[in-house]
Parts: structure tokens; sequence; C-alpha cells
């Protein structure tokens, strides 16, 4: 019988033709290519590494790191492990990352708000403003920032003082502090706490005056004493310490805040405001009209339009991105080494000068921001799912 | 009963009332006492700062810095006998941006309308007033002309032949590697080490390298990502989010350590190239996540009737989805090309003379101790200006192809 032959070539063809066989085979060549392609990288670096003397390992992180650090957050003495210097790197990373989403939010909101202000110089202003940073490099404006803003101001013998609560010189800028990081760590929890505690307060507030049309009094009664007891907490109960200036130049008493930071935090909150900015602006403007129009039918100010109608539905279009310029702050700190801000990346990269483990340095590096980056990404997508469309 | 008659019905829109200075002010400026009042700070606040800057520019600012380093912020240490190799490759680009400029303007009723003229007219100005480029606006002024009849040539050249276009796309591809050879020498030019590529040359060499490679790099990423493969798929999805989650500077610093490190022993890129290769793996992970956006966006009937037509996968990709999903995605491509270019600064960290880099250099010459304000602001408007004219570009692209009435 030739049935058997002729059904062998047969398949051959139409294996060819068949689509499912080709899927399956572009699979396999791209699992290959790949592996060759790692397991010749891989292997390079084996031999690189050996070649050097060195085998891949994390053991170096407990030896004596033999650097100081500027400025810290927790303790460190130059002889103490790399994984406490890392630390440290960490830790200043952490309060720029946390100051510069805060106070972009407030810059980037308000700018992008602006952009539809009836006041015709509000809104350019507004719109230079994106125009101009956008279109300028971070790096340079850091630079500009550190060397020709913050550089240029007086020593510390011809400091400036603002109302006598604050000072500002070319070493840093000083202001009022709780006495102790106890106190300044507890301040900032009551705030957070308080602020959460008001938020639910406002949303069963605003429930039972939906479902009863009337009360909501106790509700308000209780946010106030919130408010109130906020209040004494954060003016009695932080021991604030003014900075003082001392006859001849300098300053005691207050917390420091070192011109690298403050220029590193400057450049990092103007750069990404304008991307906020542009973000808040298009999601308003996603709102349609109708909206707007219909608010202002049934009466409400043009500020309450804003408040309760258009922005919690523009609040839908601008979390997405926002996440990913929160995540773009956050890997763009790691220019503040190029100030010599002792951050996260400036610390692993002296630590990499030091121990000359450059594989070891990038997989904390990396495991670092990505760790960082996922964080955010997780209250983002809780506050992203907060906000969405309610449907049935 | 009333009777309309038909003079009191009127095709033509509503008269627009101009608004007088007085009454636009009140508008726009003084519409209530809160506005009033905001104008009020505004106008106090910028005159100062206005008054402040205008006094510093003129009284403390030394300029001298930026005219005394002109060759050196555009060329770096390039050597100046070679220069001629600058220029030519200059005179390359100027002919083949005004080719273009002739061959997209070709049905424009006038090339050189009124603005456009203004435009060039001010750019001469501009060339033999600078300072800086004084010295060479004998040089700089024909580049103009050549721009000039280069797209008068390309309108005449557009409308003879249709299949101009193509000619002038292989043109582009081809001056990039004559501004290798250009730049680099080698085939009978002096060879210049790459230790010697620097300032603005090297700021868009690098920048168009980096796009030039990010950009099939990242749609593949694209599609691997959303292909039905799950194999293709999971590997994209984890280069994508690994490289996103790094900084650059990172990848860059450590590019220039561990490239060499993954290659045989002995071999060792130079160090420009390192460079490239960083910022394009970078950039192609992020450009792939605008691609994928843009493939989102195809509806799912595209694909199904293409299918139903009995083209296969590549060809429906190809004529049909990526066409596409490209024109949706070309604001946030050019977006990603921007910041590409915006991020070629961060090669002065690692060591490279780029704009930034070569502006660092001169800083800490002694000579020029403390001109911060000066140079940082003279570079800031040099890569305003690109990228600006790169978002006004993508500006024009969308809407010479949008094709919804």
């Amino acid at each position: 019988m030739t049935h058997d032959s002729g059904s062998k070539s047969f398949n051959l063809k139409a294996m060819l033709r068949d689509e499912r066989f080709w899927k399956i085979a572009f699979q396999v060549i791209t699992l290959v290519v790949v592996f060759l392609l790692l397991s010749f990288f891989l292997g390079n670096l084996n031999r690189n590494l050996s070649q050097m003397g060195r085998a891949f390992g994390f053991s170096f992180l407990r030896n004596p790191a033999g650097f100081s650090i500027g400025e810290s957050l927790i303790q460190y003495r130059p002889n103490d492990p790399y994984w406490r210097a890392l630390m440290v790197g960490l830790g200043n990373t952490l309060t720029l990352v946390a100051a510069g989403i805060a106070l972009t939010t407030l810059l980037g909101t308000v700018a992008g708000v602006a952009s539809f202000s009836k006041n015709w110089l509000v809104h350019k202003i507004s719109r230079v403003y994106v125009g101009l940073v956008r279109n300028i490099p971070l790096l340079l404006q850091l630079f500009f920032w550190y060397f020709a803003i913050f550089g240029a101001l007086p020593n510390p013998a011809n400091q400036i003082g603002v109302l006598g609560l604050a000072f500002l010189n070319n070493r840093g800028v000083y202001v009022p502090w709780a006495s102790s990081a106890v106190l300044a760590v507890l301040g900032i929890a009551a705030t957070i706490g308080a602020a959460i505690a008001a938020f639910y307060l406002w949303q069963w507030r605003t429930k039972i005056r939906i479902e009863t049309g009337v009360g909501g009094q106790k509700q308000s009664i209780a946010l106030a004493v919130l408010a109130l007891v906020w209040l004494a907490i954060i003016v009695f109960g932080m021991n604030w310490t003014v900075p003082e200036g001392v006859e001849g130049g300098g300053v005691t008493g207050g917390l420091r805040l070192s011109r690298e930071y403050v220029a590193a935090l400057t450049a990092l909150v103007f750069y990404t405001s304008a991307f906020v900015a542009e973000i808040v602006r298009a999601g308003i403007q996603s709102v349609s009209k109708g909206q707007w129009e219909a608010a202002r039918s049934l009466g409400l100010h043009a500020g309450i339009v804003m408040r309760l109608v258009v922005f919690p539905q523009a609040l839908r279009v601008i979390i997405p991105p926002m996440n990913s310029e929160y995540m773009n702050l956050t890997k763009n700190t790691s220019l503040a080494f190029a100030i010599a801000f002792p951050e996260m990346y400036s610390v692993a990269t002296t630590t990499y000068n030091q121990t000359g483990r450059p594989v070891e340095v990038f997989v904390v590096l990396m495991a670092t921001y990505l760790i960082l980056c996922l964080l955010i990404t997780l209250v983002m997508n809780q506050f992203n799912r907060a906000v969405q469309f309610k449907e049935r | 009963m009333t009777t309309v008659t038909p003079d009191s019905f009127s095709s033509a829109p509503p008269e627009v009332v101009g608004l007088g200075p007085v009454a636009w002010a009140k508008k726009n400026l003084f519409s209530d006492w809160f506005n009033s009042l905001l104008t009020v700070v505004i106008v106090g606040v910028f005159a100062w700062g206005a008054y402040r800057l205008v006094s510093w520019a003129l009284t403390a600012a030394q300029w001298q810095v930026i005219p005394n380093n002109f060759g050196l912020f555009m060329t770096g240490t390039f050597p100046s006998g070679l220069y001629p190799r600058i220029w030519a490759l200059l005179a390359i680009i100027c002919g083949l941006a005004g080719l273009s400029w002739g061959v997209l303007g070709r049905n424009v009723s006038t090339l050189f309308s009124r603005s456009v003229l203004i435009g060039l007219g001010l750019v001469c100005a501009f060339i033999v007033l600078f300072p800086p480029t004084r010295p060479s606006s004998l040089k700089l002024l024909p580049m103009v002309a050549l721009v000039a009849i280069a797209a008068a040539a390309g309108r005449q050249a557009g409308r003879k032949f249709l299949g101009i276009g193509k000619w002038v796309s292989l043109g582009w591809f081809l001056s990039y590697f004559a501004a290798l050879w250009l730049i680099g020498g080698g085939l009978g030019l002096t060879p210049v080490s790459t230790n010697d590529w620097g300032g603005l040359v090297l700021t868009l060499f690098t920048a168009v390298s980096g796009i030039v490679l990010c950009f099939p790099l990242g749609l593949l990423l694209a599609l691997g990502r959303r292909s039905a493969l799950p194999v293709v798929r999971w590997l994209s999805t984890a280069y994508i989010e690994l490289v996103r989650g790094v900084p650059l500077v990172a990848l860059l610093f450590m590019g220039q350590v561990m490239i060499p490190l993954f290659l045989p022993i002995g071999s060792r890129p130079d160090r420009i190239l390192r460079a490239i290769i960083a910022l394009a793996l970078f950039s192609a992970a992020y450009l792939a996540e605008n691609v994928r956006a843009g493939l989102q966006a195809v509806p799912r009937g595209q694909n199904e009737a293409a299918m139903s037509l009995g083209l296969n996968t590549p060809t429906t990709l190809g004529l049909i989805v990526l066409p596409q999903a490209l024109k949706i995605a070309i604001p946030a491509i050019v977006g990603q090309f921007i910041s590409l270019f915006q991020d070629t600064t961060l090669l002065s960290i690692v060591g490279l003379a780029e704009l930034l880099g070569i502006g660092r250099s001169i800083l800490a010459n002694p000579s020029y101790l403390g001109r911060y304000a000066e140079v940082y602001l003279f570079l800031a408007v040099i890569y305003w200006i690109f990228c600006y004219a790169m978002s006004l570009g993508s500006r024009k692209i969308e809407e010479k192809l949008n094709t919804n009435h």
C-alpha cells in the first residue's frame, strides 16, 4: 500500500502549513535562543569573575564599610557593615520619595487646576510652567538648583532669616522641628491617623445625610474634636525647637535640611509636578462638558462643581498615570547622587567602588527599586479601586 | 399673524463682538475681587522677579564663558582642524531637512508663506547678532539658504515623481552612516577617537542612535507582550517590568561595568557604544508600553476582519493592526523619544562629554569658576529648543495623520 508513505509526506507539508505547529515551534525557538544567549552571557560572566578571583555571593555585606556618610536617619559609624550603610542610603531615598510625592501631588494638582482658571495670567503661568519644565532635562535642573540657586545663597555669616522661624544659607535650610526623632515620628503618625479618621468620618456623615436628608451633627462635632485634638498634639505635644541664628554665622536647634537634600527635592518636585499637572488637566478635560452644565444648572457654585462633580470623575482618569509618575519620581531620586546626596544609589556606587562587586551591588539596587515601585503600585491600585465606577 | 420676512434669517454665524483692551482685562484679569487680587499679586511678584533677573543678566552675569567655549559646547574636544567634517555633516542634514520639507509640503499653495519667511529672517538675524555664532555666520547663512533651496527643489521633485518620499527616507537612513563616518573617520579620513567626541554632536548622535535602536526592540517587546503564545508573553513581560523598575543611572553605570563582564574575556566595546546600548535597552521597555497601549486601542473587529479575509498573522499585524496602533501611539512614542533625548544628559555621570558633561568640565575650569547660572541657562535653552521642536513635530504629524472628520 502506498497510503503510508503518501500520508507521511502529506503530513510534513500539512504540518508546515498548520498554524498550531508554528505556534509551538516559534515558542521553542524563542526559548532556545533566549537560553543560548543567557548561557553565553552568564558563562562569560562566570569566567570573567573567576579570572578576577571573585565568587558570586553576598557575604561581603557583613564586612565593615569604612566610609562615612554625610547625613543619615539611623545611627551610622564608618566601621559599621555594608548592609547598614545601604540601609542609611535607603532611608535617605525614602525621605526624598515621601516628601517628593506629597509636594508633587500638591503642586501638580494646583498647576493642573490652574490651567482652567478664568484668570488669564494664572492660566498662562500654568501653561508656560509645564511647557518650560517638561522640555528641560531633570539632571540639568538639578544642577541648576544646586549650584546656581541654593549655591548662590549667602554664607552662614550673612544668612537669611525668615520671620525668625527659619534660616537659609549656602549650607542648607533650617526649619523648626520636634526636639526628638521619636516625637517627630509620633507627630507624623498622628497626622496620618487623624487624616484617615477624618476621611471615614466625613464619608459616614455624607452617607447619613444622603439617606435621611438631615442629621450628621454628631459626626460634625466629632470631626471638630478630632481637629482640635490633632492641633493640640502638633502644637503642644511636639516640643518644637526653633532654629536660632548664632552670632557670627551658623544656626543652633531646629532641623537642618542639607543643601543637597533641598536642591534634590526642589528639582524633583518642580520637574515631576509639570507631568502631574498635565495628567490632572487631561483628567479634568475628560469629564464631559454636560456634567459641568448640569451641575451649574442645578445651581451649584463653580468651586463646588469642581469639588463634588468634576474632580471625583476626573480622578478615575488621573489615578492610573499618577502611579507611573510616582514610580518615575522614585527612580529619579537616584539622580541626587550627582550632587552628592547620600541616597541609595550613591551608597551602592561607593560600595561597588570599594568591593569591586558589580553584579551583587546591581542585584541589591535592582531589588530595592523594584520593591519600592511595587509598593507604590500596590497602594495606588487600592486607591484606584476606591475611585472607580461602582456598577451593579 | 406675524409673518417672518426672509431678511430676518441669516446663515452667517453670530457676530463676534471684539473686546476692547479695557473690557478684555476686566473679563480676564479683574472679573471679581479674588481674581483682581490674584492679578495684582502675580504682576507684582513677576515684575520684581523680572527686574532682578534682567539686572543680574545685564550686570552681574559674565556671559563671556559662552562665546569663549562655543566650539567646546558644540563638538567637545573634536580636533579643530577637522571641523570641516562637522560642517559637511551639518550641510547633509540641512539639505535632507529642506528636501523633506519640500516633499511633504508639495501640496501646500505657497511653501514660503509670510510666517515662514519671517521665521527664516529671524534665524538669519539671530545667527548674525548672537555673539557665539557671529564668527561662523559666513558658514551658517549658506546653511539656511541650503535648506530653502532644497525645500524648493524638493517641492518641484515631489510634484514630478510620486515615489520620491522613499528616496528621501533612504537618504536619512544613509545619512546616519555618513555621520558615523564623518565624525569617527576611517575609510580615508583621519580617525577620531571616541574620547574626543563630545558636545551637542555627541548628544544628538547618542539620542538618534538610541531612538533608532530602541524603536524596533520596543515594537517587538510590545507585540511579544500582547502575543497569544505564553512563552513569548512571559519573557517580554518579565523584561519590560524588570527594566522599568530600575533607574536609568543604575542601568547606565552598571552597563559600563557589566557589559564587558557579560562578553568573552578581553573584549571591551567602546564606552559610547556601551552607553547607547544601555540607553536603548532602557527606552525599549518604556516604548513597548506605549506601543502596547496603541495596540489595545485597535478594535478587535479589525483583527477578525483581516483574519476572515484570509490574511495570516504577520500580514494582519503589519498591514492592518500596526499602522493603526502606531498612529494612535504617536504622541506617546514621541514623548518617549523626548525623554530619551533628555536622558542622554545622564551620560555625563558615566564620564561622557556630551552637552551637559562638557558644560560641567568647562565649569571645572578655574577661569570660569562660579559661572553656573550662565552655563546652565544656556544649556537649558538648547535642550528646550530641541525638545520643543520634537513635540511640535509630533503635533504636526498627528494633524496630518488624523483621518477622523
